[in-house]
């Protein structure tokens, strides 16, 4: 089944990666900024970064038949640092028309501290001003239902925000309900270890229903598995669910989100 | 929305992996006790002790009380705590 990967940070994958992703039926992915494992020195480290994302890497997975798409910001960790973030902020504009980019990410929360907060707002500012859709993170073990709540305090707090067009990810079984009722879309990530297992997102597909919600794997540097959606549609498979419903969740889905963007130019195989 | 598979293939599927995880809790409950020194004031242990009161529970939804239990407390009015 064709499939696409709506959160996975290739640049910390070997070639050898999208080899393997073409071959399970990944078509498409898409790529939130985020840490890189260190914090970078400067605004022009972020600039490199975004260059890798929005010219070296669409080429890289183009090589094996998959589109490559992004999202640019100063993921939370680094949000710390309240000056560089503001410097990063104002130079994401540079980006913004460039082929791929399809808006502001993987903005969000990691301590759900005060300076994260302020920079999170400060993204928000900059989504609304270029009109950008929007992902973000939520931190994860015991911060993650605290930092949820935030994040969904200041996107509600703002009636400029189109609902429709924001993406909360990595929800497990006691924030997904809260980001699906106040109309935003909810990104499930697959972890092999600790965290959300294949069988538990299957469980919450049929909690909650396939509406507004994605699963990625959310691969990185870190211990990650880069094929863990096709390890979500084996499961589905082996409980009996449709064809349909499985397509629904790792393709149609994603692409109907995606589609809030305007640099969205996807191509279905023929 | 329910689930198509059928219950009784799903226990065959899961129950060797069930078995074996809470062995693993009950394994390390008794390391615990042959331990020296003491965690019964420590809150982490708590947590364990009601998590697995909950997983007794016949109400569904125990993931998400779990995941409540193991939760940091949100409190509504932290904008104006952080002067925000
Ligand atoms: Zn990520």
């Amino acid at each position: 089944m064709d499939y696409i990967d709506p959160h996975i940070h290739m640049v910390s994958r070997i070639t050898d990666d999208y080899a393997t992703l073409a071959r399970m039926g990944c078509v498409a992915i898409s790529e939130p900024a985020f840490w890189a494992g260190f914090d970078r020195g400067s605004a022009d480290g972020f600039r490199d970064y975004f260059r890798q994302l929005t010219e070296v890497e669409p080429q890289r997975a183009a090589q094996y038949g998959i589109q490559h798409f992004c999202w640019l910001c100063i993921n939370a960790k680094e949000a710390e640092n309240v000056s560089l973030a503001r410097d990063v902020i104002a130079m994401i504009p540079e980006f913004l028309d460039a082929p791929g980019v399809l808006g502001i990410g993987e903005i969000g929360l990691n301590k759900n501290t005060r300076n994260e907060s302020i920079v999170f707002l400060e993204h928000m500012e900059l989504a609304i001003k270029h009109d950008q859709p929007i992902l973000i993170h939520t931190p994860h073990l015991e911060d993650k239902y605290q930092g949820t709540r935030m994040i969904l305090d200041m996107l509600n707090g703002d009636s400029r925000i189109d609902r429709s067009r924001v993406l909360v990810d990595h929800v497990e079984e006691h924030t997904i309900r809260a980001v699906l009722d106040d109309g935003y879309w909810a990104g499930m990530t697959l972890y092999p270890v600790s965290k959300c297992t294949p069988q538990r997102a299957a469980d919450m597909i049929e909690m909650v229903g396939p509406e507004r919600l994605l699963a990625n794997s959310a691969g990185d540097w870190g211990p990650s598995k880069p094929t863990a959606v096709p390890d979500l549609i084996f499961e589905l498979r082996q409980r009996g669910h449709s064809e349909s419903l499985i397509r629904k969740v790792v393709y149609d889905n994603p692409r109907e989100f995606f589609a809030k963007s305007k640099n969205f130019r996807f191509t279905p195989r023929s | 929305m329910s689930s198509p598979a059928d219950a009784s293939t799903l226990l065959d599927r899961h129950f060797l992996e069930v078995r074996a995880r809470l062995l693993e809790v009950a394994a390390t409950l008794d390391r615990l006790d042959r331990a020296q020194g003491d965690v019964s004031g420590d809150p982490r242990k708590d947590q364990l002790d009601r998590a697995i009161a909950m997983l007794a529970d016949p109400e569904a939804g125990r993931a998400e009380r779990l995941q409540r239990l193991f939760s940091r407390a949100y409190s509504e009015d932290w904008r104006s705590q952080m002067e925000l």
